[in-house]
């Protein structure tokens, strides 16, 4: 071996005398090419600017930022809270003013039942109330792998996850699959957390025409053709379909055994958020899917929060194990945020018992929700959005005035006129700027349980009394 | 990589003044930039501030350690590719759960390099993290028994406990994660009153006299006009920033700013630009650059700059350059977001967070954000600032307008806990677990210095990172303080280098002397048994320079 790498050295040294001047003048100058290039200071665009170092201390002297927050007039409208004191249940103090609650997406009434405080007091008791960490340091508890155990056994899925805070859980669902190059199709009137997650997803995003199947389906083909011209790219790219259950800015359903049918045609996966659906829609309060007789398992991934129907705090996703386990190390909202306090994971559990115990709640929730639409249809001058079977309905004006601060007015005095009369209603709130398509201005009416036949009754005739004499 | 000429002087706390002018021209290039003119002892009119910044040390590790660390992981992914390999052809069963018949023509859901690491690194090492525990998560817990019977795919809970393990694990500064039931009336009482949820948002019918109960007593405790606060830690930076800058505003992130910052900063649209770690220099190049050449392309003058750090890093255990920061920012009419996720309630002479560290006014930060996750035991986040800022997130803010409100008795515990760190309760309690808190990360810190571990970090930071870069020494080393019961966070790639995995403890106020003193004896023991004390500043005159430093801490 040594003796063989001594004799290619002697060669090597040998081919140097021998070889012709030229070359090794080229590789000379190329030797030298080379350690330029290494030391040589990297160009850079920014750096190339010829400003003396006094002309730059002028611009920085020059330079005035603008405020770092615009001033926000005293009267703006989204300034001045209505203040609760005491708790939100069906009956609400508002501004001092006692009032029967139609504002609070506390649909089953859970909020209120001593069941569910006796058992986060328990739970306060031995756990104390923050967890002190992330799930993954030491922040998963043991009722928080009970609370994930039972949603999955409720929503019968193989899986669910929890998070701590109801906004991040699509939020954070959305980016942990679709990413930079993916495709997702979303409704237009999707809500709001969806187009932040569809935002964090950098992915590429095709609006449909709200609950248009057709729209949809022009956009599917459209793909598809886009997709024959470049089959290889095509294979990597995923594709979703984001829609809510029961949409909160329509107060609509999804026609999902129509999307599940595109579903499988143009082979794209269907994510679900099921905020308002959940512990509302089906026999069972398992939400659209059950409403409409469809195979849980034909839905990627439904994802929904604990604040409204459970009426404790937090977001759950749930599905195949293949797709729910993902986030564990993706979800970002999941891994970098302290996990739920486990007094409201116990509250949960607890509210998912009594829904597991009386599912004749659903029922309740859904005729009431029909008698309130009923009662709502023709008052004057609004006009009730929204299905039947909706347990949070809007009322938009019939005739806009044209500007959106003056049907805002006109929609905060018909409130005011409630609240006085002991009905607690209030204006469904959107950031303006920030919306992808803004929702018109609109009230809310929300359906609960606890709401007698005589109270929806006395809320609707109120609601006509004020659009009467408010919108003549 | 190579920084052996200046590691000494970055670990020590006493000998280092007389080479810091050397190092100036050293801290551009390196990742950690490790100390500047302010420091401990180099100021001749240092007395008079009330406290001066303590250096972060980021010590280096000899070289070996990194190439035996790229060899660990080397071994690991060839080992990965091998057993892909075999998983492909079917000698090896796949654990993992599989995509359903029905779907299995569609595009994959995941690419197959990116579940790689999980599959045969992360899997290898899995019961490390999420461990399920049953009790309160205070100075010790109840850690749930678990084991494995397919490595780690799936975990099965044996139904038993190993009881009062040592935490060192939670962020559980002030010891406010407790359950004594004389401490938590209040919070029973609401709720009692209030129940647990909220169901609406701030601006519908979710805003609660509670709620501006909580936000005027968080202006108070921090001295600023005006406070708001969210239902999440994370969200108030994901979801509040978006609503401080946009399209045409220069964002400037420090290098390690946490996951909330970063989404919150890309959520915004506005244009970001990284610093160097703590890197004042890196910084005002940045700034310099950016007011001189305005916005990429159209040169137009940005709208506003906004320089987004932290108090404490929550890896590196690193404490703000807050006065230098302050300088900049006005010199540069920039403004600034500090986040004081792990500083507020931990820092500062009365627990007011890393303004009262510095003595600076808390007024000249433009956005103070914290979370209610850590000191006070609880859950959320709140912003302060000048009330403009508050009045307008309260109008524009994501939080206020989609997400529900806070949770009542989690709002109760917010103000229970300020108001025993205030002491308008009555009681001395608060003020004595700031001090505590303040001696406990000392004594363990240092402890663990003189035992020749390589420690990150601020002396004043409560979070305490252990450096133990190989990857086959993180599994053991949190496997076995569990056997010693003491419960660990050990993090690895992708949260931290590559080459600098790491076990990461939390000091809190509730340890006591005796706790720490077992898990020093533990890691003691265990550092030898592993080797893992790197560093090349053992000293050997440790008595002497354990008085001195303590001595330097007390005054």
């Amino acid at each position: 071996m040594a003796a063989g790498q001594q004799w290619v050295l002697v060669e090597m040294v040998q081919a140097f005398y021998e070889a012709p001047a030229y070359h090794l003048i080229l590789e000379g100058i190329l030797i030298l090419w080379i350690i330029r290039l290494l030391f040589s200071k990297t160009y850079k665009l920014q750096e190339r600017s010829d400003l003396t170092e006094k002309e730059k201390e002028e611009l920085i002297e020059e330079w005035q930022p603008e405020p770092l927050v615009p001033l926000v007039s005293k009267d703006h409208p989204s300034l001045s809270y209505d203040v609760v004191t005491g708790p939100p249940s069906h009956r609400i103090i508002v501004n001092g003013k006692e009032c029967i609650n139609f504002a609070s997406f506390n649909f089953l009434g859970l909020l209120d039942s001593e069941r569910v405080k006796l058992k986060a007091l328990s739970s306060l008791k031995k756990y104390g109330v923050g967890t002190c960490g992330p799930r993954g340091f030491y922040g998963t508890f043991d009722v928080h792998l009970e609370l994930e155990e039972r949603l999955a056994k409720f929503m019968r899925t193989e899986e669910a996850i929890i998070y701590s805070y109801g906004f991040a859980t699509i939020a954070s669902a959305i980016p942990a699959y679709s990413k930079r190059g993916d495709i997702v199709f979303v409704d237009e009137a999707a809500c709001f957390s969806i187009q932040k997650g569809l935002q964090a997803s950098r992915s590429f995003v095709k609006y449909f025409k709200h609950n248009d199947m057709e729209d949809l389906e022009r956009l599917l083909k459209e793909q598809e053709i886009e997709d024959q011209k470049n089959p290889r790219k095509a294979r990597v790219i995923r594709r979703f379909i984001v829609v809510e259950g029961l949409y909160i800015n329509a107060a609509d359903i999804c026609p999902l055994p129509e999307l599940v049918k595109l579903k499988y045609k143009y082979k794209v996966r269907i994510f679900l958020e099921e905020s308002m659906s959940f512990g509302v829609l089906g026999e069972h309060g398992r939400g659209v899917t059950e409403h409409f007789g469809v195979n849980i398992d034909d839905i990627d991934l439904i994802s929904a929060n604990m604040e409204n129907a459970l009426a404790s705090i937090g977001g759950f996703c749930c599905g195949r194990s293949f797709v729910i386990d993902h986030q564990r190390l993706s979800g970002q909202g999941y891994c970098f945020s302290a996990s739920l306090p486990p007094m409201l994971a116990s509250a949960a559990i607890e509210a998912l018992n009594i829904m597991e115990e009386d599912p004749g709640i659903f029922r309740v929730l859904q005729d009431k929700c029909k008698h309130m639409h009923k009662a709502l249809q023709g008052t004057p001058g609004l006009k009730t959005v929204g299905e039947p079977l909706t347990p949070a309905l809007h009322l938009q004006l019939e005739n806009s005035t044209g500007s959106r601060t003056n049907d805002l007015k006109l929609l905060r005095a018909i409130v005011d006129y409630s609240l006085d009369r002991q009905i607690a209603l209030t204006l469904a709130r959107y950031l303006d700027k920030e919306e992808r398509f803004l929702p018109p201005p609109s009230i809310r009416v929300v359906v609960t349980v606890e709401q007698t036949q005589e109270e929806m009754e006395k809320a609707a005739q109120c609601i006509r009394e004020a659009a009467v004499k408010i919108l003549k | 990589m190579i920084r052996t000429d200046e590691h000494h002087s970055c670990n020590g706390t006493l000998k280092c003044h007389s080479d810091q002018k050397q190092q100036e021209s050293n801290s551009l290039k390196n990742g950690y930039h490790r100390k500047e003119t302010v420091q401990k002892n180099g100021k001749g009119d240092g007395f008079h501030q009330p406290r001066v910044r303590g250096e972060d040390s980021f010590e280096e590790a000899p070289m070996y350690v990194a190439v035996l660390t790229y060899m660990g992981y080397g071994i690991v992914i060839l080992f990965g590719y091998f057993r892909d390999f075999l998983r492909a052809v079917g000698l090896e069963k796949c654990h993992q759960a599989q995509e359903r018949e029905e779907q299995k023509d569609f595009v994959p859901l995941y690419q197959d390099f990116e579940n790689f690491y999980k599959r045969n690194l992360y899997m290898r090492v899995r019961d490390n993290w999420n461990r399920p525990i049953c009790s309160l998560p205070g100075p010790v817990f109840d850690v749930m028994e678990r084991v494995s019977d397919d490595y780690n795919w799936t975990f099965r809970l044996t139904g038993k406990t190993v009881e009062n393990v040592i935490n060192m694990g939670s962020y559980n500064y002030l010891g406010f994660a407790e359950n004594n039931v004389d401490f938590l009336k209040t919070v029973a009482e609401e709720t009692r009153q209030y129940g647990v949820g909220v169901c609406s948002t701030r601006q519908e019918l979710g805003n609660f006299s509670i709620h501006e109960k909580l936000e005027r007593l968080v202006a108070e405790f921090l001295g600023v006009e005006s406070a708001m606060a969210f239902g999440m830690g994370f969200a108030t930076n994901s979801m509040n920033i978006p609503a401080l800058v946009g399209k045409s505003c220069l964002i400037l992130s420090d290098e390690l700013n946490h996951t909330s910052l970063i989404l919150g900063a890309r959520l915004s649209g506005a244009t970001i630009r990284v610093f160097k770690h703590n890197n004042m220099q890196s910084l005002e190049k940045l700034l310099k650059e950016a007011i001189c050449s305005g916005q990429p392309r159209t040169h137009r003058a940005w709208k506003k700059i906004l320089i987004m750090v932290e108090g404490i890093y929550s890896m590196e255990g690193s404490l703000v350059r807050l006065p230098e920061i302050l300088a900049l920012k006005k010199k540069y009419k920039a403004y600034l977001f500090l986040d004081e996720a792990h500083s507020i309630g931990a820092v500062g002479p009365t627990g007011r967070g890393v303004t009262e560290h510095f003595g600076v006014d808390p007024n000249e930060v433009d956005v103070l954000m914290g979370t209610f996750t850590k000191s006070f035991g609880a859950t959320g986040g709140y912003i302060a600032g000048k009330k403009e800022l508050v009045d307008y997130l309260r109008s524009h803010s994501h939080s206020a307008v989609y997400a529900t409100a806070m949770s009542p008795p989690v709002v109760e515990q917010i103000i229970r806990a300020i108001k025993c760190i205030m002491g308008v309760d009555g009681t001395t309690e608060g003020q004595r677990r700031v001090r505590q808190l303040s001696e406990n990360m000392c004594y363990f810190r240092s402890r663990l210095k003189e035992m020749g571990f390589i420690v990150y970090g601020n002396q004043d930071s409560p979070v305490v990172p252990l450096l133990l870069y190989l990857p086959g020494k993180v599994g053991a080393f949190s496997r076995a303080m569990l056997k010693r019961k003491i419960g660990v966070v050990v993090v690895g790639f992708p949260a931290t280098p590559i080459t600098e995995a790491r076990a990461r403890f939390c000091v809190s106020a509730a340890h006591t002397r005796e706790m720490l003193d077992k898990v020093l004896q533990s890691l003691d023991e265990l550092g030898d048994h592993i080797r893992v004390k790197f560093s090349r500043h053992r000293p050997s005159h440790r008595q002497e320079l354990y008085n001195e430093t303590d001595f330097e801490l007390d005054s």
